[in-house]
């Protein structure tokens, strides 16, 4: 593991616990698809939540958020959609949500944004 | 709710539409969307926005921002909403401690470290908030001398979006402080080119300043060399300063033009004198261009002079364009971006050659052209043109002699004593003409004339003969009758006699007389 995947892993890990605080109920972590990962699917009362975590230990390249493309978010929606055919789920209701977590001196900031297409 | 509004004005022409500047921050991955009819200028506006809050150490949030220039239908044009834009964002990220969002206007381009840059076009807009409405204009500091020129609405120039930030978070009297000053009053300056400076020609002068007095049209006629250029150049001068209302509506065509930059202009109380060169497009006298339309020569010469050397010379299509122009004074523009009305009240002087080689008038000088040519040449001068223009007049060299015997430069008439006469006459007309709407004799339409005009029974009958034999058309004879009257009026009689009637005719010159080298 290299220096920037163990930051990666260190937010995952933050935002994981950020989102279990919410009461949310974590299914799994690190889902590897076909062409990318899930970072975290969650269940969120009726409502399966599908998280990328972005982490950062300072913002000279900008906000977390920001690093979270469009061409990223069509990835999501196609390891959503094989997710969902691996565990043979269909018609729940699916949700993509960001997190960002930024390290700055030792303190940690979560931001999680529901809903994001 | 993360939601502001501001306001902006849109421009087209001069007259400005109020906009609503809507920012919404939602909770969403990190953009920027500008919608609402903008052009490609306006478009970049999120860019700027952007850069200048970040650099100005202000808060921008990673939230996705949208904005809506509303009314959507109405297109919109240029960099002056982008301080509006700027604000309208950082309300919504943050409302202001002492808002006032709703009663203002904003108007600014801003630059990528914050600060904010001087646009065309803030004196027409600033009139347009005034007449919304709007109780206070923020505005470029750059341009504050201009936005100054309307009253009743006051105004703060800010020359950065910190500066804008801190007036809506003042209490406030800090907002309103010392910088509400009385408006800047226009300087006129006095041109050195003086009719004094013309030799032997008492007549050109003297019918210069009938056209002065009356707003007539005119043209010269003559040989090269003989002044023509130089008379008309020291026509302008004889002309008074603007009223307050000509002079406001002058600088806003002014301001709104891109190739005058008038940013940070007085207002202009000298009548304006253009000259364009005889290679000018019809476009660029008319107005217009691709988008938004854009004031041509004869808005840029409104309430002043439009002067054409070498007349015969221009385009075709040039000297057509200014029939509507002179008729109407206004211009209006018709683009797919929409239909922009400019005023041109102009007063238009041309000045030409008898013929192509010049000499047709010179008896010293032998002239070479082809009678076909010269017909050709005069014929450029199509008739409706020269039918409004009221004075034609040859002018003639003067000899070695004449030159001699020319009173000393100090005897002759100096542009200030004849802006006296013109100033006393233009009285005396716009106190016959109250009520009319118009004040200056040449304008006055031909069914108003015969009731407003004082006529003695005897005075028309040159007239009368002249119509009778079919040297003057009905339309001629009326335009003898007008500047008939500004010559009466320049003698401060009250009744249009006879000789007044004699030297009009001898002024507007025979219907063909432009025709006589030919």
């Amino acid at each position: 593991m290299n220096a920037n995947q163990d930051v990666g892993k260190y937010g995952e890990d933050r935002a994981a616990e950020f989102l279990a605080r919410l009461g949310y109920e974590l299914i799994e972590r690190n889902w590897r698809g076909q062409g990318g990962e899930i970072d975290i699917v969650a269940r969120d009362r009726d409502c399966l939540v599908f998280a990328e975590v972005k982490t950062r230990t300072r913002t000279g390249f900008g906000h977390p958020f920001e690093a979270i493309t469009t061409q990223k978010l069509q990835r999501m929606r196609r390891l959503v959609a094989q997710w969902c055919q691996s565990k043979e789920l269909s018609g729940s209701k699916v949700r993509l949500d960001a997190v960002s977590v930024l390290v700055v001196d030792g303190r940690v900031h979560i931001e999680h944004l529901k809903q994001v297409f | 709710m993360n939601l502001a509004k501001s306001f902006a004005i849109s421009l087209l022409g001069l007259s400005g539409t109020v906009i609503e500047v809507e920012a919404d921050i939602s909770s969403n991955l990190p953009g920027f969307v500008l919608v609402g009819l903008p052009d490609a200028s306006l478009s970049e506006a999120s860019a700027r926005v952007r850069a200048a809050i970040t650099n100005s150490k202000l808060q921008l949030p990673a939230r996705k921002i949208t904005v809506n220039l509303s009314p959507a239908a109405v297109p919109k044009f240029g960099s002056s909403f982008d301080l509006a834009i700027a604000m309208s964002v950082l309300a919504a990220n943050k409302p202001f401690s002492n808002s006032r969002l709703d009663v203002c206007i904003h108007i600014g381009e801003l630059g990528l470290d914050g600060s904010v840059r001087a646009v065309n076009g803030v004196l027409p807009s600033v009139l347009a908030a005034r007449e919304a409405g709007f109780k206070l204009a923020i505005v470029p500091t750059a341009n504050l001398h201009e936005a100054r020129l309307v009253s009743n609405i006051d105004c703060i120039g800010v020359g950065s979006l910190q500066e804008a930030v801190r007036i809506h978070n003042a209490p406030d009297s800090v907002g309103n402080s010392a910088q509400i000053a009385e408006p800047p009053a226009g300087q006129s300056v006095e041109s050195d080119k003086d009719i004094a400076d013309i030799v032997g020609q008492d007549l050109a002068v003297e019918s210069m300043v009938v056209a002065a007095a009356g707003g007539h049209h005119m043209l010269f006629i003559g040989s090269p060399g003989v002044g023509k250029t130089m008379m008309a150049e020291r026509f302008v001068g004889l002309l008074p300063d603007l009223s307050l209302e000509n002079a406001i509506e002058t600088t806003a065509v002014y301001s709104i033009s891109r190739n005058r930059g008038s940013i940070g202009a007085n207002l202009i109380v000298r009548p304006p004198f253009e000259a364009p060169h005889h290679t000018a497009s019809a476009i660029s006298l008319i107005g217009g261009g691709s988008g938004l339309p854009s004031p041509g020569l004869v808005s840029l010469a409104n309430h002043g002079v439009l002067f054409l050397d070498e007349a015969p010379e221009f385009q075709q299509p040039a000297l057509e364009v200014l029939r509507q122009a002179l008729e109407s004074g206004q211009v209006v523009i018709s683009r797919a971006a929409g239909v922009a009305r400019f005023p041109a009240q102009f007063q238009l002087l041309l000045a030409a050659n008898p013929c192509p080689c010049g000499n047709a008038l010179n008896p010293k000088a032998h002239c070479v052209c082809t009678p076909a040519a010269r017909q050709r040449y005069v014929n450029r001068l199509s008739g409706p043109l020269l039918d409004r223009v009221d004075i034609r007049l040859q002018i003639q060299s003067i000899n070695a002699t004449q030159a001699l015997l020319e009173k000393d430069k100090t005897d002759r008439l100096t542009t200030t004593e004849a802006r006296m006469r013109v100033v006393k006459a233009r009285e005396l007309a716009a106190e016959r003409l109250a009520g009319t709407g118009y004040s200056l004799n040449a304008h006055l339409p031909s069914a108003l004339m015969r009731r407003r005009f004082s006529l003695s029974k005897q005075s028309t009958r040159l007239l009368d003969v002249a119509l009778r034999r079919g040297s003057i058309s009905m339309r001629g004879y009326d335009r003898c009758l007008r500047l008939a009257q500004t010559i009466c009026d320049l003698d401060e009689l009250s009744v249009v006699d006879e000789s007044h009637i004699a030297r009009a005719v001898a002024l507007r010159g025979s219907e063909n007389s432009t025709r006589l080298a030919a």
